[in-house]
C-alpha cells in the first residue's frame, strides 16, 4: 500500500466529500418511501394500540392519534417523521416494548458475523477455484468447478441450508439445526466462543454457497483476462515459474474488479441472510424482519429497511473509497 | 466467426464453385437460428426450459383431476410405487401432480415480474440515456434509490404492506429488479443516441419518441433479452424464497410453498423438501444457460463451439 500513502490527501477527502452529497438525496428518497409505505400500511398506531389493548371506544382512539400526531396535516406529520430518523430515532416497537433502534443494534452484531464469516469464506474459496479454473481451463478441473458454480447459482439458499440440516444434523448428527447457542447448558470463556461457532458452521455454509459461485466465476473470467497482457507474457519468456506467475503477476491484478463486488454485494447478502436466519433460528436483524412481517408491526420492520439501506449506501461509499486508493488512474473529479 | 465465405462470395459462385464436390448451400452462419443451433448451452437451456414449460401447459391434460386431493397413503416416500413415482405428501396428495402444477405458478410470476421489471427498466433507461442531462441526473439517482434498498427485505415490506397475493408479488419483484434492465439500457442508448443513422433520422425531422422507438430500442434489444430471462430466473428464486418465508398466495401452491410445508416434518421426510427444491434449481439452472448462451448466439464476436 505504499502507492496509496503517497496519495495527495486533499485528492480522496475531496472525492470523499463529493459522495457523501451525492448521497443526501437518496436518503431523503428513501425516508420518503418509508414514509409512504408507512401510511399505506393497513391501520395506523392508534388501531394497533387499541388492539393491544382488547377494545377501545372512539374517544380513546382520537385521544390516542391526538397523542401520536395522526391528527396533523401529512406535511407535518412527514417532517416530525424526517426530524425523528435524523435524530437516529426509528419509532418504537410496541410489540416488543422496546425502540426500534435497540432491537435492531441488539440483533444487527449477530447478522455482522453470519455475513462477514460467509463473506470471507466465500472470498477465499472463490479465489482459489476461480484461480484454479482459470489455470487449467478447458480442462477436467475446469469443468468441475463450473458445473459447481452453475449448480450453485441456481440453487436456492433456504433450500441448501434445510438439505445440510438433513444431512449434518439428522442423519449424522454432528451439528445443530438451528440457533446460535446451546440452550440447555451455559457455556463460558472458550467454551461458548465454540459453542457459537459450532452452531455457525451450517448457516455460514448455506450462505456462501451462492457467493462461493459467483467469485468463482469473477476470479476465472479477470485472470483469464489479465493472461493475455503483455507483462504476462515478458514474465512467462523471462523463465517465471507457471505458480509465481498465477499468483503474483496474474492474480494479484485480478484482484480489483473482487474488491468492487465485494462491496456492492452487501445488499444481496442482507437479503440472503433474511432467509438464513430464518431457516437456522439464527438470532438476527433478518430474523428479525421477519417475525415483524408476522406481528404486523410495520414500524419495525421500515426499521429493518431503513437501517439496512443506510449500511448499504455506507459500504457503497467504503468501497469508492478503496477503489480510488487502490487504483489512482481513477478519476476523483 | 460471423465472416464466412458465404457471406462474402456472391450466392451464385459459391454454389458453383467447380472445387467443390457438392453445391454447398447457402447458410447464413451469422443468422441467428444457426448460431442458437450451434451453441450448445442455449440449445440445452431451451430444451429444459421447454419441458418445464410445458408440463406446466399442460398439467391439466397429463394430470386432470385437483392437485389437492388426496389420492392415497400419505408419507409415502419416492420410487417405492409405480403409481405415484415421487411418491406422497403428509396428506397424501401426489407430489409429481403437485409440482407440476406449481410450476404454473412459478413460471407465471417469474415471467410476469421480468416481463413487468423489463418493461420499467426500459422506459427510464432509455429516456435516461438518450435525453441525457438533468433528466439522466434524475433518473439515475431515482434507478440508485431502488437499487440501494436490499432487494428482497425491499419485496418483503411491499408484499407485507400490500397483503400476499400473485400481483403484490410480482409488484414486489419487478420492483426491485428494474434498476438493472434500465442500466443495460441507459449505457447501450448512450451509445446511440449519436450514431450517424439516429442522426440521419434527427435531420429528416423525426420525433424523439419515434427516435427512440424506431431507432434507439430495436439496436439495445440484445442485452436486454439476456438480462430478461436472467431475470425470469432469479424472479423464480425471490418468490421461491417469499412463499417459504409464508408470504407467498395462500390460494395457490408453488415450489417455495411446498418446500415450506415440507419443512415441519424435514426430519422423518426430508423428500418433500428435496423434491421442490430440485424443480426450482433445474428450472432457473435452464434459464440461466439460455441467458448465457443467448449472450454468446447475439454477440458476433464469439465464436460458438
Amino acid at each position: 500500500m505504499a502507492r496509496a500513502l503517497q496519495l495527495p490527501e486533499g485528492r480522496v477527502l475531496r472525492y470523499l466529500g463529493l459522495r457523501v452529497v451525492q448521497v443526501v438525496p437518496t436518503i431523503l428518497a428513501i425516508v420518503v418511501l418509508n414514509f409512504f409505505f408507512l401510511r399505506l400500511a393497513p391501520g395506523d398506531l392508534a388501531e394497533v394500540m387499541a388492539g393491544e389493548a382488547g377494545s377501545a371506544t372512539p374517544e380513546y382512539m382520537a385521544m390516542l392519534r391526538q397523542q401520536f400526531g395522526l391528527d396533523e396535516p401529512l406535511l407535518v406529520q412527514f417532517l416530525k417523521y424526517m426530524g425523528q430518523l435524523f435524530q437516529l430515532n426509528l419509532g418504537y416497537s410496541f410489540r416488543n416494548s422496546m425502540p426500534v433502534l435497540d432491537l435492531i443494534l441488539t440483533r444487527a452484531p449477530n447478522t455482522a458475523l453470519l455475513m462477514l464469516s460467509s463473506l470471507v469464506l466465500a472470498v477465499a474459496l472463490g479465489i482459489l477455484f476461480g484461480a484454479i479454473s482459470a489455470q487449467w481451463r478447458g480442462r477436467w478441473p475446469d469443468g468441475v468447478l463450473s458445473a459447481f458454480s452453475t449448480i450453485g447459482f441456481a440453487t436456492p439458499l433456504f433450500w441448501v441450508g434445510l438439505m445440510l440440516i438433513v444431512l449434518f444434523s439428522v442423519e449424522l448428527r454432528w451439528l445443530p439445526a438451528g440457533g446460535m447457542r446451546d440452550l440447555q447448558q451455559v457455556h463460558t470463556g472458550l467454551a461458548a466462543v465454540g459453542d457459537v461457532a459450532l452452531h455457525m458452521v451450517l448457516p455460514v455454509l448455506s450462505l456462501a454457497f451462492f457467493y462461493i459461485a459467483i467469485y468463482t466465476r469473477l476470479t476465472r473470467s479477470a485472470m483469464l483476462e489479465v493472461q493475455e497482457l503483455d507483462f504476462v507474457r515478458t514474465a512467462r519468456a523471462k523463465g517465471i515459474a507457471p505458480l509465481p506467475i498465477a499468483v503474483r503477476h496474474v492474480l494479484r491484478n485480478a484482484l480489483l474488479p473482487i474488491v468492487t463486488m465485494t462491496g456492492l454485494q452487501l445488499g444481496t447478502l442482507l437479503s440472503g441472510s433474511v432467509v438464513i436466519e430464518t431457516v437456522f433460528a439464527w438470532p438476527g436483524m433478518g430474523r428479525l424482519a421477519f417475525d415483524a412481517v408476522f406481528q404486523r408491526d410495520i414500524n419495525l420492520l421500515l426499521g429493518v429497511l431503513f437501517f439496512s439501506s443506510f449500511l448499504v449506501i455506507v459500504s457503497n461509499l467504503a468501497t469508492d473509497l478503496v477503489y480510488a486508493l487502490l487504483d489512482p488512474r481513477i478519476d476523483v473529479r | 466467426m460471423s465472416l464466412d465465405a458465404t457471406d462474402i462470395l456472391p450466392r451464385a459462385a459459391a454454389a458453383s464453385a467447380p472445387a467443390a464436390p457438392k453445391p454447398r448451400r447457402a447458410v447464413r452462419t451469422s443468422s441467428f437460428g444457426y448460431r442458437f443451433l450451434r451453441s450448445r448451452t442455449a440449445l440445452a437451456g431451451s430444451i429444459g426450459l421447454a419441458l418445464v414449460a410445458g408440463a406446466a401447459l399442460f398439467a391439466g391434460q397429463i394430470f386432470p383431476g385437483d392437485p389437492l386431493d388426496m389420492v392415497a397413503r400419505p408419507f409415502m416416500w419416492p420410487l417405492t410405487s409405480a403409481e405415484y413415482p415421487l411418491g406422497t405428501d403428509m396428506l397424501g396428495r401426489d407430489i409429481l401432480v403437485g409440482l407440476v402444477y406449481a410450476a404454473r405458478v412459478s413460471l407465471a410470476v417469474g415471467l410476469a415480474a421480468a416481463g413487468l421489471a423489463v418493461a420499467l427498466g426500459v422506459v427510464f433507461g432509455a429516456l435516461s440515456g438518450y435525453f441525457g442531462g438533468w433528466v439522466d441526473q434524475v433518473l439515475t439517482r431515482i434507478t440508485e434509490v431502488f437499487q440501494t434498498m436490499p432487494p428482497l427485505v425491499f419485496v418483503v415490506v411491499v408484499v407485507a404492506i400490500l397483503t400476499p397475493s400473485v400481483s403484490s408479488i410480482v409488484l414486489g419483484i419487478a420492483v426491485t429488479s428494474w434498476p438493472q434492465v434500465a442500466r443495460l439500457v441507459r449505457a447501450e442508448a448512450l451509445r446511440l443516441r449519436d450514431a450517424e443513422f439516429v442522426q440521419a433520422a434527427r435531420v429528416m425531422g423525426m420525433g424523439h419518441f419515434r427516435i427512440i422507438l424506431t431507432h434507439i430500442l430495436p439496436n439495445a434489444i440484445s442485452p436486454v433479452v439476456v438480462a430478461g430471462s436472467i431475470l425470469v430466473a432469479s424472479a423464480i428464486l425471490t418468490e421461491a424464497a417469499l412463499s417459504f418465508l409464508g408470504l407467498g398466495d395462500p390460494n395457490l401452491i408453488s415450489w417455495g410453498s411446498m418446500i415450506g410445508s415440507g419443512r415441519e416434518v424435514l426430519r422423518t421426510a426430508w423428500y418433500m423438501t428435496a423434491l421442490p427444491g430440485l424443480a426450482i434449481s433445474l428450472t432457473v439452472m435452464a434459464l440461466n444457460l439460455l441467458g448465457n448462451g443467448l449472450n454468446d448466439v447475439l454477440n458476433p464476436r464469439v465464436s460458438l463451439t
